[in-house]
Order: structure tokens, then sequence, then C-alpha cells
């Protein structure tokens, strides 16, 4: 079936979708022309009022990886939010949460009513306000923290039409006004009350735990509430531009904000075991090991003796050793967390892990790493503990490799895979890429990963071309994708 | 062609009659694989209850349910079809004094008769309904997915000898994968893609409760809520749903009415297993809870 076909072509919603689907790959999800029909087709299948439906159809048609799932969801929001004037943002008409909002009809009656009175409210005082949360709040009452939630966007978030604030700005100011801190201790503190006896700290812990998790629930509220207004105010395809985030694979290392680092941070693991299983699988299927006889004459007996079918043993070439030397000066550090973290991930798919980090001194930390189950405190010691500055804690790559070369350059072999990590901005001091040049001769292989942009590199103090031209691979690595196609190549 | 159900609701009540609890969204993608006649493909943490839905499909569907397991080295003789070339050979030979010409018997021995079905050609060639499950798909070598196109867009098996064989009735199929590598491009084209996670709470509680009926509201409700909890952490590998109902189990059987600190620090073994993760949860459960833990971040 085309799309020409579907029921619902002729209605505007085939343009929505249309503006949909060239959004959703403005975000950089892979939507191919066949997922794009079949999402056409999938939703002449489901009624359209049923906007959950509605959504994993569209979801299990267009979306095929779970870390766009978070993208996908913004831009679902933002084209699909319900829409009416009492969203809108010049009007003070505020809204009772039985109107056309389909969630509120599978809540429970009472509940509604009791929200409904909440949010005629208008001369509620913010006590009154604070009150009702707390009960919303201490209830887990779903309706009326959605109906207090639009409260407290009209009353806090102070949205004028046209403004060209992002919808963080009143995100914060909504939030600051609420103060859910105090709203979480008062909660703790009258649930301690509440108990007969005292709360053991595990007790204590879980009612911590689900009152959290309502509040996240209320903040989501918030955030989808005037994330609709904003729509009403602004329309639907500028907004999901001012809402458009790189995917997690496509953050920038050296720019992520805190929020996006800790989502690489959960990126990283089920990408650690990825590369781990396909670097072993590889190492096994590269090439052949040599023949297994015994197995052979076996097989050939079911040939008639005629060995037809050679067997071989499995191949079990030698683990390559990986040094890894980073540079952790402030604009890298991020980077060379990531890699090191990778790197000590996979350390199972190498004989040997060492790692040395520097700024204008350098240090080997191969031993915080040592006998540790977990890694990202073995890179907080690294940050802390490691003896890295020499004079005055600037970037100088050519002491720091000189300072390589005489303590460890012995200790490079023909099995050693070398891999600096740095952006090669020496603040001018002497180069010594002779260093380099030697550690290349030795070493199997030498590989440079540069966190900038590749039209960056040679200019300024950057000298990565020079240093690039003794190593065997210059690779530009300023997110997990690219990363992770470097750590294809190691083996 | 009949469609088998009628509506995503009555997907979660059929499979809530086989005791598997599902969610909107899973009824949502079962019910469109159905309609569209498209694969599934299911993907999340291991102990999520993947295998179980195709399970769980076949049997609210009184299917027969055909398994494919893939692992490393799986090819086109375990997965679509074999000859069997011994019996081949036997043919032969039993020709060899009559005075057949070479051409019958080659006609002969490429038959029907001679062919070894495996799980995929099996499940389009079966005349009672059956719902096809690949196992774990993303063990396979990019390579070989590729075996698996055909069947997965046309519902269909070429064999050079004998010419396309097409499916007498589109089965149900579904693909599971741990994610421990990318699946191609052209794989996830032709599927309907599903991931399941760890069930919110008030789900988990109800599965507990299913899975282990002895139970009290009061205890589920407990283990549920501080699974949650464990989940927050940063950890190796979280408690999957299986585990969680395990240590329910425990429990029950250890005459547990309401879990205390040290009962929950001892049993934590069943929930984790790495030993990293239990002296982390351990940490954390004796912890003052009154400080504000790290790893999870607040906004405000």
């Amino acid at each position: 079936m085309t799309p020409s076909d579907a029921p619902v072509a002729e209605s505007p919603m085939l343009e929505l979708l249309t503006g949909f689907i060239v959004e959703l790959r403005a975000a950089g999800l892979p939507v191919s022309l066949t997922e794009n029909l079949d999402a056409m087709q999938a939703i002449t299948h489901i009624p359209l009022e049923d906007r959950d439906a509605f959504k994993y159809a569209l979801a299990a048609t267009l979306v095929k990886n779970n870390s766009h799932w978070r993208a996908f969801e913004t831009v679902f929001e933002v084209y699909f939010s319900l829409r009416g004037k009492q969203y809108s943002l010049g009007g003070d008409a505020l809204d009772l949460p039985d109107t056309d909002d389909d969630d509120d009809a599978q809540a429970n009656p009472d509940a509604a009513g009791a929200g409904a009175g909440g949010g005629g409210g208008e001369a509620m005082s913010p006590e009154q306000m604070a009150e009702m949360l707390f009960q919303a709040l201490k209830q887990g009452d779903n309706a009326m923290m959605r109906a207090l939630a639009r409260q407290a966007v009209t009353r806090f978030a102070g949205m004028e039409p046209g403004r060209p604030v992002g919808g963080t700005y009143y995100l914060y100011r909504t939030l600051r006004n609420l103060d859910l801190d105090s709203i979480l201790q008062r909660l703790m503190d009258e649930s301690n009350d509440d108990a007969p006896e005292p709360m053991s700290p595990l007790e204590e812990r879980l009612e911590r735990d689900e009152f959290e998790n309502r509040i996240d629930k209320l903040k989501k509220e918030i955030e989808a509430e005037i994330r609709r207004r904003l729509v009403a105010d602004r329309g639907v395809e500028a907004m999901a531009k001012t809402l458009r985030k790189p995917l997690p694979e496509d953050v920038d290392f050296m720019h992520a904000s805190r929020e996006e680092l800790l989502g690489l941070r959960k990126a990283m693991y089920p990408l650690t075991r990825k590369l781990a299983v396909r670097l072993a699988r590889k190492r096994r299927h590269g090439r052949k090991g040599p023949l297994d006889f015994r197995a052979t004459v076996r097989k050939s007996l079911s040939y008639g003796g005629v060995p037809a079918d050679p067997q071989f043993r499995y191949p079990r070439p030698a683990k390559p050793e990986i040094f890894v030397i980073a540079d952790i000066s402030g604009s890298v550090a991020a980077f060379a967390r990531f890699t090191l973290q990778l790197v000590y991930a996979i350390s199972g798919q190498f004989s040997r892990v060492r790692s040395f980090v520097f700024i204008d001194g350098l240090d080997e930390v191969t031993r915080f790493f040592e006998g540790v189950e977990d890694i990202s405190d073995a890179i907080h010691r690294v940050n802390t503990e490691a003896d890295v500055v020499w004079v005055d804690g600037h970037s100088d790559y050519g002491h720091a490799f000189e300072v390589f070369w005489e303590k460890y350059g012995r200790e490079v072999g023909p099995k050693t895979t070398v891999i600096i990590l740095g952006d090669a901005r020496n603040n001018y001091h002497a180069s010594q890429s002779w260093v380099i040049s030697e550690i290349n001769k030795k070493s199997r292989h030498l590989y440079w990963l540069n966190p900038e942009p590749r039209a960056y590199w040679d200019t300024g103090d950057s000298i990565v071309g020079e240093y690039g031209a003794h190593c065997d691979g210059i690779y530009e690595c300023r997110n997990l994708r690219q990363l992770e196609k470097f750590v294809d190549i190691l083996e | 062609m009949d469609y088998r159900f009628e509506s995503p609701a009555s997907v979660t009540t059929r499979l809530r009659g086989v005791d598997y609890l599902s969610d909107e969204a899973i009824a949502g993608v079962v019910f469109l694989a159905d309609r569209l006649g498209k694969p599934i493909l299911v993907e999340g943490p291991a102990g999520t209850g993947k295998t179980q839905l195709g399970k769980s499909v076949a049997e609210i569907l009184g299917a027969r349910l055909i398994r494919l397991q893939c692992y490393e080295g799986l090819d086109e003789s375990k997965a679509l079809y074999e000859w069997n070339y011994k019996k081949q050979l036997l043919r032969i030979q039993a020709e060899r004094n009559n005075e057949s010409t070479w051409e019958d018997i080659e006609t002969d021995i490429f038959s029907d008769e001679f062919l070894l079905t495996r799980p995929l050609l099996e499940a389009i060639t079966s005349d009672e309904p059956v719902v096809l499950l690949i196992d774990e798909v993303d063990r396979v070598e990019v390579e070989t997915e590729a075996l698996l196109l055909e069947i997965l867009s046309d519902y269909q098996v070429s064999i050079p000898e004998l010419g396309t064989i097409e499916a007498k009735q589109i089965p149900m199929v579904f693909l599971t994968s741990n994610n421990t590598r990318e699946l191609s491009e052209a794989l996830k084209r032709r599927c309907l893609f599903l991931h399941i996670d760890y069930p919110d709470m008030e789900r988990e509680k109800e599965i507990v409760l299913t899975k282990v009926p002895e139970i009290t509201d009061n205890l589920a409700d407990q283990v549920t809520r501080i699974v949650r909890s464990i989940r927050q952490l940063e950890l190796k590998k979280s408690p999957s749903v299986s585990e969680t109902i395990d240590w329910a189990r425990t429990l029950l059987l250890l005459g547990v009415d309401t879990i205390t600190e040290a009962e929950a620090i001892e049993t934590l073994n069943i929930l984790l297993k790495y030993q990293s993760d239990i002296t982390r949860a351990t940490k954390e459960f004796s912890a003052d809870t009154n400080q504000r833990r790290p790893g999870v971040p607040r906004t405000s």
C-alpha cells in the first residue's frame, strides 16, 4: 500500500507526518523510505485518537535503535502534542484537567474532580498551592499533579508570547518557585513522623526513592506543559529546531554539557560490551589456524577416507599489548577519560594495557587500574593523584614525550600498539617529534586520536600534523561514534 | 487474510491469560506485526522476557513454536535446508544397474524427498499456524544475517535446484537480540522494532504477584521497590526481572515478611552477579541516606 492509498492521505495528517519524519532525519535518526512507508501503513491500523498506540506504532516502524528513543520522543511531543487555545500564552484562560486531554480520561474520576478544583483556583495563594502540591505528591495523585503542573507554569514561568527564550529558562523559573527540594524534605520528615517506629535506613531510602520518582514525574509534567505552550506560541518547526539535540553517539566530547556527559556514560557500557564481543570475534575469524590433522582424518571417514573437507584449528593469534598515552589537561580531559574507560573496559581483549597521562610532566597510572573493578573510581584517582605537572601545568607534549622515551621507551616492543590521545596544542614548546618517530619504529602500531574537529588541526599552536607524519594513523575522534570506529581497527 | 488480533487491548488481555503481563508498547507492536505481516525485532537487557514473549504469543495463538537458536557459525545447512546427500548417494547407487538416464536421476534426487528442512524452511512450509522465534540473532555473523533477509521480507526461500518455495501462510516472527553488536540496516529495516526495558514498578509488582502467587502483596511491594532502587545505581549488570522473581521466591522460602537491611544484604547475591555490584549496593543500603547520593543527579 502506498501512502496515497492510505485513508489519512487527504487529511492534514499526512502533511504533519511528513514534517515529522523530516524532523526526525534532521535530528539524526536514519529513517529510510521503506520505514517511512511502513509508518504510514501502520497508522492506518491504529485508531488515531489513541495517542499512545499511535506513538508506539510510529516508534516501532521508525526508531530501530533504543538510544534514539529520547530524540524520537521529543520530536513526537512537539509534533503531536495536544493543542488548543488553553495553551496559548496570551489569555490567562486556565484549563480544567478534564478538557480534551485524553490522559486524564483514564485517571479516576474522583481525582480528576479534585484536580479541577485545584486547576480553577486562581485566587489560590502560593502557600495553598505548595500545600496542595505537597498533598498530591504524598498521595501520588497523578491527575492532581498534572493540574498543579499547569497551574505552576501559568503562575511562575512568566511566559510571554514571542519572547526568544528557551524552554529550560522557563523550567528553571518554575522549579525555583516551587522549591521541590524542601517539599521532598518535608515529605521525608512527615513519613518519618508517621512511621510507628523510627525508619531504618533501608525503609527511609525506599521512601525517598518513591518520592523522588513522583517529583521527577511532576518535573516531566511541567516540562511537557511548557513545551506545549511554546509549540502553541512558536509553531511546530521552530520548536522542533530549538529542541534538537545530538544523539548520544554524536555528542562532542569537548563540549558536552553535564547532562550529556551523563548520557554518554550510560551509552558507554553497552558499547564496550559490543566492542569486546566484536574484537574477540574478529580475532578468531580473521584468519584460519593451522591444519587440524586429527579432525581432518575423522571427517574424511564420511567421504570414504578422502580428506575432502580439511579441518583447521581455532586460530589463537597473540593479543596485542596496548600503551595509552593521554593528555589530561583541561580542554581534553573529558575525551581522555572516555577513551581510558573504553580501553580498560575491553582490556580483556589485550594481553596488557598500560596507561600514561601527562600535562607537561608524565606519569604512569596503570597501578590505579590494576585489580580495580570500578573503572570510574580509577579514573577519578588518575585525575587527582597522578603526578603530571612539571613546570606550569600547561600542555607540553615535547617534554612529556621525552620523559616517556627516557623512562619507558625500552618497554615498547613489536607487540605494542601505542595510542596517543590529545589535541597536540603544545603551547609553542619544542615538539620533540623524533620521539614519536622512534616509538613508531619500535612499536607494532602507533595511532593518534585527536578530539578536535579536523578543520582546527594545525591552526594556532596545534602541531598534530608534525606528529602525525610519524604515526600509522591519525584520527579525528570527537564523539562515541568515531571512537567506536577506531576501536574496530585495533588488533 | 484473517487477522489474529482485533485490537492492542485484546493482545494485552490474551497475553495476560497466559501469565505474560505486557505493556502498551508490547501489545501495540504485536498487534501491528499481525496487521502488517512483519517480523518483530525484540531488543533489550537480558532477562526481561524477550524470548518469553515469542513463546507466549505462540501459546495464545495455539500455534506451533519453531525456534532457531542462533550461534556463531550458524549456516545455511542449519538454518534453512540441507540436501540429504547420504540418501542421494544411495539413490544413485540403487539406480546404477537400471537403465534410467542421468537426467531422470538428477530430477529425482533434487526433489522434496531428499530435502532436509531446517527451522526457517519448516516455518514457512508448515500447514498449521506457527510462530517462528529466531533467538539471539546478534550472535550470528553479519554475513549470515543475509540468510534471514529473504524469509523476513517475502516469506520465501529460494533453493537453486528446486526454485522458490513460498510460505503457505505468513507466520508471526520474533527475533530477539541482546544487542551485543549492531544489526545490519537491511535486517532492521524489515522488522518492527520493540525495545523491552525493565518494567516500571507497578508492572514488575504484578509480574511478581503472578509468578509467585503465594507471596503477600506487602512483600511484593517491598521487593520491587528495592529492585527499583538498585537499578538506579550505576552497576555492571542491573537485576533482571527473572532475578527479581528468584529473589522473591527466596525471601518467601526464608519466611520473610518484611525485608530488613540485613536480610536484603545477605540475599543480594541472588539479584546481583558481580562482586563489585554487590559491594556497591551493600554500601548504598547501609549508608546514611540523609546525605545526597552520588550518581543520581538532581536537576533542580
